[in-house]
């Protein structure tokens, strides 16, 4: 009966279910995971009050204390555990919950998180006139709002304060966009200028040229610039009298009012006030701030854009450099070099390029790309530089190099096969009718390959996309003070050094001095990453795609 | 010019003197196109032709008929230096197209195609529109004028009795055509760089018998303008459409001569035992 049922092949076809759905189940829950863990985290939670017994009362630690804050997370410890510490529970269970609480204030408190007993928490409420600010320094702060003062003098207080406080955050962002424009557009633009300058006088100098009418023709121009500097300086000190004008008082769970200025705050709301309509508002702003914005407070705040800027590039970079190189050397070995044991050789050697430890490209990206190639570049073209390196550091053109190296064998090998899949018989037709060899290629046997070569170039982007070990060698920084585009002339600056999200999800999760705000958003720049290499896949599958309609009805 | 019109090696086998001396006569008369002389093929260490002698006469057709595996298809793709593309390949020999040796070191052989056109088997169209597939040859040769390439296509279609059925879709793919109308695409896109010599290599083997009775019919149109050399396993197609037949077997050239003759009296026995059925 058994030997029956092997011998119909069921078993083999319900191993063969099995092991899909493994792979499925164990993929389906990874995305699950990151997802619901980062995109969760910008969802506005309630803020609670309660009162929090102490255990030990003293004279100079009151029975009980106020806590305001939001609950992130809970976990069972055993009785044994807390005894240990010195907390006596009266009861007859194992575990006791703790709870961590975010009460935020770190200015105030000195830490953001508390890890308090659920049991001592007592009186809990969410009361709607609680506040969260999101401040640019030190954190969230969680309170009651007081009073609403402009250059010292109150202006509103109580419920009034908080149309008022609204009102103004409007007209402080306006102003803090404009006082960033100013500072990183146009302020950046004449700070570029001026070093081109000074590049451009050593210049002079080291080529022995700098004559009075050279050096003058510059001084006139620096002198053009630290004009247009003081310009934009008076308006900058205007805006930022204006901007620094506002403030507010509020009191924090302590009971200790604080002054807090506007220009500190982000984001102003009070989340037990907000219906779900208002809160997905809200979300959507956050998850608009964390994708769009600049990081703030060590990147463990704000938003990861320039991460995400640097690695869509870098892999743009990369498949521009690496398809051309891996389809023209595809094309010598399969279509040129005699085959024997020497193309063989050479593609054993390829296929096991593909085998090596990534760190070790970045190795050989640092002592080849970084300080030979770079070395060299300067020595030769930006000698006015020196000693401080334009190349020869490690930059976004050495990344993407690196990853080039990294990637080349699955361009070549995928092109390699899309060429031998190419009809014997289409290639003589071509010939027959009096095309060269060279001719065939260019105007048949390529552009039927060009499907095979997207294959590739998906490969390398999904292999490249998710590469951080060499780039931590070869480029990639903690944070980059400017995006490798922007608007000085020439646009692209391959020296400059890029943030990318492999790193950024490694040093928000191990290298962030505050561990417990910095856990979600590991989750949410791992969904981000995983976004930005399926929609580099996508897009690459779809050009793909109509292209391999053109030659569909062949491939059949 | 006096040309040898049969293989020089008697094969043992009694002929008929009557026979040979009429198809002499009637070969005489044809103005003689393509001649191999001594023709010797090596693929590596195999000798896959022997010593072929033979004369194509211009504007006919002349049919290769013979077993699989016979030669024809390699001695036909000699005309062209097709072989050249296969590793290890090896020829020894002359073969003259209108009097110039087509082996020379000096010979152009992208130009040699151009004048020596081929038509393969399996139809080959390339991925791209029929206007395309026909206009290939021209943009090769660096043809630029919009007008002169519509020209030229139309010409070429109609000259493959194809213009009628696909004037409205020129644009669209050739792989969206039928196998016969692919073929007569790849007949129309050899006919259009006209070359003097037009080589078929069983173009009718992979279509249904209508559309190879189509192909036949323009075999025949064509035949006024070409010099066509047929490859075919079938031997009423070589008995409906050449002047001229040669039996191979065997890496050799049994005989040459007129189909007719060829077909009811030739003068070698293994001819008569392969026409009739015999072997092969």
């Amino acid at each position: 009966m058994i030997k029956k049922w092997f011998k119909t092949g069921d078993p083999w076809i319900w191993l063969n279910a099995a092991a899909v759905s493994a792979s499925l189940i164990i993929v389906i829950g990874l995305l699950l995971l990151i997802a619901v863990q980062g995109l969760s985290h910008f969802w506005p939670k309630a803020v609670m009050q309660a009162q929090y017994i102490q255990a030990n009362a003293t004279d100079s630690n009151p029975a009980s204390i106020r806590i305001i804050g939001e609950i992130h997370n809970d976990e069972e410890v055993s009785i044994e555990q807390l005894k240990a510490v010195g907390i006596n529970l009266e009861t007859d269970k194992d575990t006791a919950t703790r709870l961590l609480v975010k009460t935020g204030n770190r200015d105030v408190s000195g830490a953001d998180f508390k890890w308090l007993l659920q049991t001592y928490l007592t009186e809990k409420e969410y009361p709607e006139d609680i506040i969260v600010l999101e401040r640019r320094e030190w954190g969230n702060f969680y309170g009651y709002l007081k009073t609403a003062t402009d250059n010292g003098s109150v202006i509103a207080k109580g419920p009034t304060a908080w149309q008022e406080l609204e009102k103004r955050l409007l007209r402080t962002e306006k102003l803090y966009q404009q006082i960033r424009d100013i500072e990183k557009g146009d302020i950046g633009s004449i700070n570029y200028k001026m070093e081109k300058l000074r590049l451009a006088k050593r210049r002079l100098e080291l080529d022995k040229e700098d004559t009075p009418v050279n050096l003058a023709k510059l001084t006139v121009k620096r002198i053009q610039l630290d004009k247009e500097y003081a310009v934009l300086e008076k308006n900058l000190a205007k805006l930022y009298s204006q901007f620094n004008q506002g403030s507010i008082t509020a009191e924090s769970m302590s009971g200790k009012v604080v002054k807090i200025p506007l220009a500190k705050i982000v984001r102003a709301y009070q989340p037990n006030a907000l219906n779900f309509f208002e809160k997905i508002v809200l979300y959507a702003q956050k998850v608009g701030e964390f994708i769009f914005d600049d990081p703030r407070e060590a990147n463990t705040e704000g938003g990861i854009f320039p991460a995400i800027f640097g690695t869509v590039m870098m892999v743009l970079l990369m498949s521009v450099l690496v398809t051309p190189f891996g389809v023209i050397a595809a094309v010598y070995l399969r279509e040129y070099a005699k085959q024997g044991a020497v193309t063989r050789i050479i593609r054993i050697a390829v296929n096991n390029l593909a085998g090596v430890p990534s760190i070790v490209y970045g190795v050989f990206g640092l002592g080849f790309f970084v300080y030979f190639l770079g070395g060299n570049i300067d020595q030769l073209f930006y000698t006015e530089a020196l000693p401080s390196p334009t190349f020869g550091t490690p930059g976004i053109l050495w990344s993407s190099l690196t990853l080039a190296i990294l990637t080349v064998p699955v361009v070549i090998v995928a092109t390699e096969e899309g060429l031998s899949r190419i009809p014997r018989s289409i290639r003589e037709g071509s010939l027959a009718l009096g095309a060269t060899k060279a001719e065939t290629l260019w105007r048949t046997i390529l552009p039927m390959a060009t499907p095979s070569m997207m294959t590739g170039m998906i490969l390398a982007i999904a292999r490249a996309a998710g590469e951080v070990a060499p780039l931590m060698l070869v480029g990639v920084v903690k944070l980059a003070p400017s995006l490798p585009l922007d608007a000085n002339f020439p646009f692209f600056h391959l020296d400059r050094k890029f943030m990318h999200l492999g790193f950024h999800i490694y040093d928000v999760g191990f290298q962030s001095p505050n561990v417990e705000a910095a856990r979600p958003l590991v989750y949410a720049t791992a969904f981000l990453l995983i976004a930005v290499i399926v929609l580099l896949n996508l897009s690459a599958i779809y050009i793909r795609n109509r292209l391999r309609e053109q030659y569909r009805s062949l491939e059949s | 010019m006096s040309i040898e019109t049969n293989t020089t090696k008697s094969h043992g086998v009694n002929m008929s003197a009557l026979g040979r001396e009429q198809r002499s006569n009637v070969l005489a008369d044809e103005t003689i196109c393509i001649t191999t002389d001594n023709l010797n093929l090596y693929y590596g260490e195999k000798r896959a032709l022997h010593d072929i002698n033979l004369a194509i006469p211009e504007k006919k057709v002349s049919a290769f008929i013979g077993p699989s595996g016979c030669g024809k298809s390699t001695l036909l793709r000699c005309f062209n230096r097709m072989n050249d593309l296969v590793d290890g390949c090896r020829i020894e020999g002359g073969l003259h197209i209108d009097g110039n040796n087509i082996y020379d070191k000096k010979v152009d052989v992208s130009e040699l195609r151009r004048r020596v056109g081929m038509v393969f088997q399996k139809p080959n169209p390339f991925p791209k529109s029929i206007y395309e597939n026909v206009a290939y040859g021209l943009r090769l040769q660096g043809v630029k004028s919009r007008r002169v390439i519509d020209e030229v296509v139309e010409k070429s279609l109609r000259g493959a009795a194809l213009w009628d059925e696909v004037k409205d879709r020129l644009h669209e793919s050739s792989l969206g055509l039928s196998g016969g109308q692919q073929q007569r695409v790849v007949i129309a896109r050899a006919i259009a760089i006209e070359p003097e010599v037009l080589l078929l290599d069983e173009p009718a083997s992979a279509l249904d018998p209508i559309s190879t009775l189509k192909i036949e019919e323009l075999i025949n149109d064509l035949k006024d303008r070409y010099t066509i050399v047929i490859v075919t396993h079938n031997m009423q197609q070589a008995a409906r459409v050449s002047d001229y037949t040669a039996f191979m077997y065997m890496g050799e050239l049994i005989e040459f001569g007129d189909t007719d003759t060829i077909f009811t009296n030739p003068s070698k026995k293994q001819t008569e035992d392969y026409i009739t059925g015999r072997y092969g």
